[in-house]
């Protein structure tokens, strides 16, 4: 099972979950990113580039499936106006074995954050400022390159 | 001279004012960034937003490629900022 989604609509984890646990496989793996209130921010704006967006993450999902010969993997984003505390990434994965679900499931957060088209705007009071990309995202993708 | 179709996100989109539009290009521009200089030399917005190519990134009928990517045959660029998500 492959499911890629990016909606506007609230992530429900327990169904979410419970695909990826019918998917056939003895490890499922998942990461939850929220949106965090850093510094007072009262909204976060989540931009994508519509069928773009959609491209990097099912490449990227196609990519895990093969590498580590996952029964299942699920990416959902949320786009638009949240509050903190809202779930912004749902990336849950199913193997056989846990080492191939977490290393599946790290590679697919880490990459999603240099290679998806999304764009944070973060709202405090009346300043709204576009977040910047961070040194520490590239990093963190750079490690799952194959010789 | 062809005519493509622009896209701007984030605060390339903020600073030019659309995130949409279609132009005839003329036929000298070969790549990415002589398209960024040819839309900064409009001034305003897109001075702004494009002055700086060292802060914006590209696409290409929707695969991400560097600034001195050709747009040969290209019917959608997008330009943005580096991407923030997950």
């Amino acid at each position: 099972m492959i499911r890629v989604l990016v909606t506007d609509a609230a992530i429900d984890v327990a169904a979410e979950l419970d695909a990826l646990e019918r998917a056939g496989g003895g490890a499922v793996a998942t990461f939850i990113g929220l949106v965090r209130d850093d510094g007072g921010v009262e909204e976060l704006f989540l931009e994508h580039y519509p069928v773009a967006t959609e491209k990097a993450l099912s490449d990227l999902v196609a990519e895990a499936v093969q590498r580590w010969s996952l029964a299942a993997a699920t990416v959902i984003h949320r786009v638009g106006a949240m509050a903190p505390g809202a779930r912004i990434v749902f990336v849950g994965t199913t193997a056989a074995h846990r080492a191939e679900a977490l290393e599946a499931c790290a590679f697919l957060i880490d990459r999603l954050k240099t290679d998806a088209p999304f764009w944070k705007r973060e709202t405090r009071g009346k300043d709204a400022r576009w977040v910047g990309e961070r040194d520490s995202d590239h990093h963190a993708a750079d490690r799952w390159k194959q010789p | 001279m062809a005519d493509i179709d622009l896209l701007y996100f984030a605060w390339v989109r903020e600073s030019i004012g659309v995130g949409h539009e279609r132009v005839t290009l003329p036929a000298e521009i070969g790549d990415v960034a002589g398209l960024i200089d040819w839309l900064a030399a409009r001034g305003g917005g897109y001075a702004e937003a494009l002055g700086d190519k060292t802060r914006l990134r590209a696409a290409v009928d929707q695969l991400f490629v560097p600034l001195d990517a050709s747009i040969a045959g290209a019917r959608e660029i997008a330009l943005f900022p580096p991407v923030t998500g997950g």
